[in-house]
């Protein structure tokens, strides 16, 4: 499981970029480097692409892991180089973008959008799997999501808009309700199916959502 | 006082409803029309929410047309576009104003519509919110708290008989029927064979169904809707009598088409009623029901 990124358009980073001339680039050796969004082949063509628009490039880094603790570590040792740069250009999911905020204190750019937490089903292709919900329910539905799964979220099967096991909004996209009765059906478990959902509680952790765990 | 939607649902007479499209701004000329045209000569009317995800005059507004009008408004209420307390404040804005029908449903996705960016509710799907109604008529909200003044609604659902597999959606018919809908309105049938084999499952179940009844305007139209509306299946004998129509001719051999299959509806007692939907032709469903042999239908 991992957080898949994809690069926003250049014409967007440029926006993001005004009146910023210096950039330190950070790239990410976990997540964007197996979806090839921010690993360090993509932060050298990103570092040609911003010279390319006229920017210096003051230096950059891949981060092993640029959501955990090592990152202040890490960017420290390139301390020179960042702290002649005006902001930071991030090729991390939105973790690593926070984190090289909160420590560096230098203006923070995303260069990635983060799509959603996912896998890989085949080289460059990713599904979502999982919403963090908060109240997982996949005891009841043969152990696929519909609240990733199902365009709607729906709870209680299918709506009308599923056509020989493909979603309505795109006719590519497998139905999750299909694919729940199908495997509910198998498991001889379509009782479940009969059961009543009621509403998800969209407050278990009101956000901010934080935890304490014991 | 002309007879109310549950009553006529409860008389054992033939029902028919059929709908209202609301516009896409604030002209209602078009929309009173099609009211003051077909009011008189259905047992309810209707009024679609936001149809295909596509941004128009709320449904609650058409419905208070329709009760200014002296008709009998049934209210479709989609999960897409509203939370849990939206959905109830309309409810109850909807029982004072004297609007008792309400049409449960999921509702179509956000992306096949005009407002593709915009995000998608869902936060209730249609047997919760068939629960929603009873628990507030029960006299609490869905936060449990007590009502003053509760609500009574004739509630009712829809389901797909042509669906492929049909067994998830019987499985959903069935939810929404033990979550209290009183009548159910079908997705459009034209297959009378298939249908029959439906209504013998449908039978055992406590609910009135209502056939839905789309016109056909051409071959073209049929076709289109075989390849791109879930669930809707126009047999090649059908696409062939409107492909022979003469030039000009097909719009009203799909109202003979309507007609026909009404009439055989009712003379063999196969379901409830009929929902005729004529999008964007509402004019000519008074020539559906004449083609039906029903004429002068509500007292």
């Amino acid at each position: 499981m991992k957080s898949i990124t994809r690069q926003k358009p250049l014409e967007e980073i440029e926006q993001q970029l005004e009146g910023l001339e210096r950039a330190y680039i950070i790239g990410c050796g976990t997540c964007t480097t197996m979806t090839k969004t921010g690993g360090r082949e993509e932060v050298l063509d990103m570092k040609e692409r911003l010279q390319g628009l006229g920017k210096m490039v003051t230096g950059w880094t891949v981060i092993p892991i640029a959501c955990d603790e090592m990152t202040e570590a890490s960017l420290k040792e390139n301390d020179g180089a960042i702290r002649s740069a005006d902001c930071l250009l991030v090729m991390s999911c939105a973790l690593g973008v926070q984190k090289a905020g909160s420590y560096s204190g230098k203006p923070v750019i995303p260069a990635l959008d983060t799509l959603f937490i996912g896998v890989e089903d085949k080289p460059g292709y990713f599904h979502e799997v999982c919403d963090q919900c908060g109240h997982c329910v996949l005891g009841y539905t043969a152990g696929i999501c519909p609240i990733t799964a199902c365009h709607k979220g729906l709870l209680n099967g299918p709506c009308g808009g599923t056509n020989n096991g493909k979603c309505e909004i795109d006719k590519e996209k497998d139905c999750a309700w299909t694919l729940i009765y199908q495997r509910l059906k198998a498991q001889d478990r379509l009782d479940l199916m009969r059961k009543y959902q009621p509403p998800k509680n969209s407050q278990v952790i009101p956000r901010p959502r934080l935890a304490r765990i014991l | 006082m002309a007879q109310s939607f549950k009553e006529a649902l409860n008389s054992g007479k033939f029902i028919i409803t059929s709908e209202i499209g609301p516009p896409k701004g604030t002209n209602l000329e078009k929309m009173r029309h099609h009211i003051d045209l077909l009011r008189d000569k259905v047992d309810g009317l209707n009024v679609t929410d936001h149809q295909s995800s596509v941004m128009r005059f709320p449904s609650i507004g058409g419905c208070l047309e329709i009760k200014e009008h002296g008709g009998e408004p049934i209210l479709q209420m989609t999960c897409r576009d509203r939370n849990q307390m939206a959905l109830q404040a309309e409810l109850l804005l909807a029982y004072t104003r004297g609007i008792r029908n309400v049409l449960c449903l999921t509702g179509d996705s956000i992306p096949i519509g005009d407002h593709k960016e915009a995000k998608g509710v869902f936060e209730l799907d249609s047997v919760q919110l068939l629960r929603t109604i009873r628990q507030m008529e029960s006299g609490k909200d869905l936060g449990g708290n007590a009502l003053d003044g509760a609500v009574e609604f004739c509630a009712g659902a829809i389901v797909t008989p042509e669906a492929n597999p049909i067994e998830p959606q019987l499985i959903k018919f069935e939810k929404k029927i033990e979550a209290g809908a009183e009548f159910i309105q079908t997705q459009a049938i034209y297959d009378l064979d298939n249908f029959r084999k439906f209504m013998e499952y449908a039978r055992k179940f406590p609910v009135k169904i209502l056939a839905g009844i789309v016109l056909l305007v051409s071959a073209r139209m049929a076709k289109y809707m075989n390849e791109n509306v879930p669930g809707i299946f126009v047999p090649q004998n059908l696409i062939a009598e409107l492909e022979a129509a003469p030039k000009g001719e097909a719009l009203n051999k799909g109202i003979e088409i309507a007609g026909r299959m009404i009439a055989a509806l009712k003379k063999d007692s196969i379901c409830d009623g009929v929902h005729l939907m004529a999008i964007g032709r509402e004019e000519v469903v008074p020539d559906i029901l004449a083609a039906a042999g029903i004429n002068g239908h509500k007292p």
